[in-house]
């Protein structure tokens, strides 16, 4: 049984996977190949692998570092995205499942200790620990879900609050998982590689051309996130996600039309924690030596971070994967963005503005603007706003003319 | 003996502290259904302007209290006025996070002016090392303090509930707003006066927990106690006064007993067990009651 998308769905998955499109859809839409959706989707994409490629040969490190972590955020974001905005499950949890997934990486991909102070490895491959950050993340997800999802609304939230506090206390204090985290101080993490490439070090191609560190770092990023935003969207157009985006619009209504709702929230805990994991895994071994905390809470696996997902998610679009894409490229790269370009220093000097300050203020306004006026978030201002009616238009792109509908139905939202 | 009645005693004082800001979250909760999750912020808010008062304006603790009484109420009354009440009818999740985008913007505005994360001294009105000692346990004036304003808020609390008729409306919207309404209750005064009350609960919790915890110092970390108080109103029930206050203080014993009897644990479990204590009974009760050991029970009908 189909269950119909409703008027919250998003935005931007106008292909539907079902038999049955809905009427408001163009013939354009309906008759374009399902995985990458209109020209327009197809047009745009091109355009975006060219300003990848574009940025790849011709971004300075510096910059290309901001978009590094902007990526490996967009992942997390993407996974929190998943819980919050399509299955409408409060979480502040998201930190939690990212530190998981960054110890599992480095415990299986760290070198093995020399001294009994090191930290433990077991020094494997890449290919191994990557997706086993996500498999125990997701596991460790689905031992706390059931409990979890007994509750509704803020007694959600407040739990996987006090996970990040739990998961903080085991991180840092705990004698047995302490030898895996470095306890307090931290732990290197391991560097992606893949035979000899190492995606964090400047490598020589044969062919006479040398990748620096951050554009290496940067080659493994951009599949990992195509990846999981293609992978994320399309499970959203299924039945599973369908069902997710059902129970979070009414969950009475939900389980009247059939939907199993623990397991719908179930999938969408453990997707959620998969991501969160690899996310968590990229982010540390990125940085390469992280804290489980320090003490003013502005690095780790703490309470700030969720936060900050959150912000993101709200900001850039709920349920909507180029949202938490936008949103992660907002709260996390801003503050750099903004140091970069010298508008503010990292650190205040003496009462001054620091760029972190100055982030803060702008994406706590921000979220309560964007809640107040736009609960679309970026993607919701793009899309209801200027830039499907007039920008495309400008560009000449207006497509869907061909299709034989009315040229406004680009400014139609689904 | 001596020392667990201690233990014991510094519990209460603490679980007092949990109470207050629990009740803050309860009152709103209450009220429009909405936690507040910048309590936590409210406390910082009013801890640190009565600390600037005394300290950079010289002026009496009381007055310095007083001002930061009406500055945070203001606050409070003002997001409720021009931003929550615009969020009515939105989902929970939506209305979480703007309490969020507050509790952000609190907590930057008062660490820039502060100046970075350098604590500042509390406000003490009277020597919070001060105490009696009886048969080797200590029981500090502080605690005394921080118990005996806890009571009295409490019964405050309570009077203003039964026996006024804004405490009556409040009752009446909290149960059923739209019955409310046609009673000819004003709900928007009982908003304004939850988020007032629930605000100035706050200050009155964040100038005591400096003199509570001995730190005698204002961290600007100080809005994470609130955090702390999660367990509580989870504990208690979000919408139960008497659960607040059972709850905090429920909260408050646990971690002081699992912080004095830390090397039991410390082996197997590590040192600062105290801390996440709260959470783990927090859990353990959630298994059991979902709604908490007084919250009421959410009927839904298919």
């Amino acid at each position: 049984m189909t269950v119909p998308s409703t008027t919250a769905s998003p935005a931007d998955q106008p292909i539907s996977a079902e038999p049955m499109a809905a009427p408001a859809r163009s013939r354009a839409d309906a008759l374009a190949p399902r995985l990458l959706g209109s020209r327009n989707r197809l047009i745009a994409l091109g355009l975006g692998i060219l300003a990848v490629v574009a940025f790849f040969f011709t971004g300075s490190d510096t910059w290309m570092n901001i978009v590094n972590l902007t990526l490996t955020a967009a992942i997390a974001a993407l996974a929190l995205n998943v819980l919050s905005g399509y299955a409408g499950q409060v979480s502040l949890g998201i930190a939690f499942f990212m530190g998981i997934g960054a110890y599992t990486a480095a415990f299986l991909g760290g070198t093995p200790p020399r001294s009994s102070h090191d930290a433990m490895g077991l020094g494997l491959s890449f290919v191994i620990w990557l997706p086993a950050a996500g498999v125990v993340a997701a596991v460790i997800g689905a031992l706390v879900g059931p409990t979890a999802l007994r509750l509704k609304g803020f007694y959600l939230g407040i739990v996987s609050l006090g996970l990040v506090f739990i998961g903080l206390h085991l991180f840092k204090n705990v004698p047995a998982i302490a030898s895996i985290t470095g306890g307090p101080e931290g732990r290197s993490f391991p560097a992606p590689a893949i035979g000899d490439f190492d995606f964090r070090q400047q490598n020589n191609l044969p062919i006479g051309f040398a990748v620096t560190r951050e554009q290496a770092y940067f080659l493994l990023l951009v599949p990992v996130v195509a990846v999981c935003a293609l992978f994320v969207a399309n499970v959203m157009r299924s039945r599973a996600g369908r069902a997710m985006q059902a129970v979070r619009d009414n969950e009475t209504a939900a389980a009247i039309m059939g939907v199993n709702i623990l397991q719908a929230k179930m999938g969408a805990f453990i997707l959620s924690s998969f991501l969160a994991g690899i996310a968590g895994a990229l982010y540390a071994s990125h940085i390469g030596y992280s804290a489980p905390d320090s003490p003013d809470g502005t690095t780790g696996w703490t309470l700030l971070l969720s936060i900050q997902f959150v912000a993101a998610i709200i900001i850039g679009g709920i349920a909507s994967v180029w949202g938490s894409i936008l949103g992660a490229a907002f709260v996390f790269a801003l503050p750099l963005v903004l140091t970069t370009l010298s508008i503010v220093p990292q650190y205040a000097s003496s009462g001054g503005l620091s760029s972190g300050f100055l982030n803060a203020l702008i994406y706590g306004s921000l979220v309560i603007l964007f809640l107040l006026f736009q609960p679309g978030g970026i993607v919701g201002l793009l899309r209801g706003g200027w830039f499907q009616g007039r920008v495309p238009r400008f560009l000449g792109l207006a497509l869907r003319r061909k299709g034989g509908g009315p040229a406004n139905t680009l400014s139609t939202t689904h | 003996m001596a020392d667990l009645i201690q233990t014991l005693f510094f519990g209460l004082a603490l679980g007092s502290t949990y109470a207050l800001v629990a009740l803050g979250f309860t009152m709103i909760y209450k009220a429009s259904g909405v936690i507040n999750f910048a309590q936590g912020e409210f406390l910082l808010v009013g801890a640190y302007i009565t600390a600037a008062g005394v300290f950079e304006y010289q002026l009496n603790f009381v007055v310095a209290l007083l001002i930061a009484l009406a500055l945070t109420v203001l606050i409070g009354l003002l997001f409720e006025r021009f931003i929550l009440r615009r969020m009515i009818g939105r989902p929970p999740f939506s209305i979480l996070m703007i309490t969020i985008g507050l509790d952000i913007l609190l907590f930057q505005i008062i660490s820039a002016r502060a100046g970075a994360l350098s604590g500042l001294p509390a406000a003490k009105p009277f020597d919070i090392y001060s105490g009696i000692d009886v048969g080797g346990a200590h029981f500090g004036t502080a605690q005394f303090v921080t118990i005996g304003v806890t009571t009295a808020c409490v019964l405050a609390l309570v009077f203003f509930f039964r026996n006024t008729k804004y405490g009556l409306a409040m009752r009446a919207t909290a149960l059923d707003q739209e019955a409310a309404l046609a009673m000819g209750i004003n709900v928007r005064t009982v908003y304004a006066l939850a988020w007032g009350i629930a605000a100035a609960i706050a200050v009155i919790g964040g100038v005591l927990l400096p003199l509570d915890d001995g730190s005698g110092s204002v961290p600007i970390t100080l809005g994470q106690v609130a955090l702390r108080a999660f367990p509580a109103i989870i504990l208690g029930g979000v919408d139960s006064v008497t659960g607040a206050v059972v709850g905090g203080v429920i909260i408050g014993l646990t971690q002081q007993m699992f912080t004095r009897y830390d090397n039991v644990f410390t082996p197997v479990l590590g040192s600062g067990v105290g801390g996440v204590a709260p959470y783990v009974v927090m859990i353990l009760v959630l298994l059991i009651r979902p709604y908490g050991l007084f919250g009421t029970r959410k009927v839904e009908r298919v």
